[in-house]
């Protein structure tokens, strides 16, 4: 199933030109770029590896490519994802975030249902 | 050449209107205005300036695809304006449209090579990294290569730079600066680099009279002038320090002018005696220029050797 979180999820995806763009927009607006990537993509987990660190004194896109080449290299089958870091004061957030890797195969969001006290039902999903 | 690709070209460039259009005369004008000297330097720029005028037209009518390589070696001595000049380099290559952002990193051995086993190439990468889409600068780029040692981490960083000055060409240029005949050596040691630098310009050191000129221009920046005397004791100063050890051409100059500016400073507020003006207060004076360590033989460590020199 095919997992959407992040901006520009719900489209194909996106080219590495259309990811230079990306960039370079979040550049523009002086935010820092950075890579992360995880085996575990669901929903609950927000906290992805990160592939080094932040690159706050990032001029030109070209210089995340290589990161993400080089991360894609290593992890083929991981879901990676650019985020852009606003470190304004007020802000201090990840202000844009989308996934630019996907495993070629992804796994389902599974729905459980269980029984708890009382006859009473709850839900829980796992990735397999 | 195929035929339907052609259409979409044009059949003649005007090269004065590209020469126009690229904004290339501004970057040339402000060379000559702000470098003082320098001729073989501005001769080489504005011919390296030709050049990528005339293999962008070429580009346009789909004479070339290649992108040429544009990675420089600048050698000279110190303070001859290497930095400076690699500075408006970016600028020009920005203009002309061979580098996206046009911003230079300067960096010397230390920011490339690690101090232990893995850390070398992660930093390289690092710096590499910041210098995507503008120009590397790299000062005293000789010693990188540390031949009598063997497991010098510097050959690893070569390696990563070598790949990267050939595999993205488009995205950056290396500039490689220092001392002529080290530079020499290191690329007769790393035939890799000497077949990538394709543009080499040399740096001649300033004459007396340049010097003198440049100083002017220094302290017209920071709004002093000299008086008449200053002057003509600076016109002194600078043979003397030349012979001097450690002289670095325009830096040393500098250094005097700031070290003048420290005595004007001591000598106004411990001879003023009441208000001053303007023009006092942007005065460099005979005195200030004649109290330097130069006039009376240099520094106390060289003072033995350079005693006849000096006086």
């Amino acid at each position: 199933m095919r997992i959407t979180q992040g901006c520009f999820s719900f489209l194909p995806d996106l080219t590495d030109e259309q990811i230079t763009a990306q960039i370079e927009y979040i550049l523009g607006r002086e935010w820092a770029v950075s890579l992360e990537y995880t085996y575990d993509p669901h929903p609950r987990n927000t906290y992805w590896e990160m592939w080094g660190n932040p690159m706050f004194d990032l001029r030109d896109a070209k210089g995340a490519m290589m990161e993400l080449d080089e991360c894609r290299k290593v992890h083929p089958e991981a879901y990676i994802r650019v985020q852009a870091f606003d470190d304004t004061r007020g802000f201090e957030t990840v202000m844009m975030s989308f996934i630019v890797n996907r495993p070629p195969e992804e796994p389902k969001i599974h729905m459980q249902r269980t029984d708890v006290r009382g006859r009473s039902q709850t839900y829980a999903w796992d990735v397999r | 050449m195929s035929t339907e690709s052609e259409e979409a070209r044009p059949q003649t460039i005007d090269l004065a209107a590209e020469y126009e259009e690229s904004g290339f005369a501004e970057v040339l004008d402000e060379l000559d205005r702000t470098l003082i000297g320098l001729a073989p330097v501005k001769q080489r720029i504005r011919e390296t300036a030709a050049l990528l005028l005339v293999d962008r037209a070429r580009q346009k009518m789909g004479l070339s695809h290649e992108t040429p390589t544009l990675h420089m070696s600048f050698t000279g001595n110190p303070g001859t304006g290497k930095t400076t000049v690699a500075n408006m380099m970016a600028g020009l290559l920005h203009r002309l449209g061979y580098v996206r952002k046009g911003h230079l990193v300067t960096v010397t051995r230390d920011d490339l090579v690690g101090q232990y086993i893995g850390h070398t190439a992660p930093k390289t990468r690092e710096v590499l990294k910041k210098a995507m889409g503008g120009v590397l600068f790299i000062d005293e780029a000789y010693y990188l290569y540390k031949p009598d040692n063997e497991r010098d981490y510097g050959q690893e960083a070569i390696e990563i730079l070598l790949q990267v000055m050939e595999n993205n060409r488009d995205d950056l240029v290396v500039i490689m600066a220092g001392y002529a005949d080290r530079m020499d050596r290191f690329f007769a040691a790393n035939p890799g680099f000497r077949s990538r630098i394709a543009h080499h310009i040399d740096f001649p050191d300033y004459t007396d009279a340049e010097l003198l000129e440049i100083s002017k221009s220094m302290l017209d920046a920071q709004n002093y002038k000299f008086d008449k005397q200053a002057e003509k004791s600076m016109a002194e100063y600078i043979p003397l320090r030349r012979k001097q050890p450690h002289f670095a051409n325009a830096r040393s100059i500098r250094n005097a002018l700031d070290r003048a500016r420290l005595r004007q400073a001591n000598r106004l507020f411990t001879q003023a005696k009441g208000p001053l003006d303007a023009a006092a207060l942007s005065t460099i004076a005979e005195a200030d220029i004649r109290a330097s360590r130069v006039f009376s033989g240099g520094l106390d460590v060289d003072k033995g050797t350079n005693k006849d020199a000096a006086e």
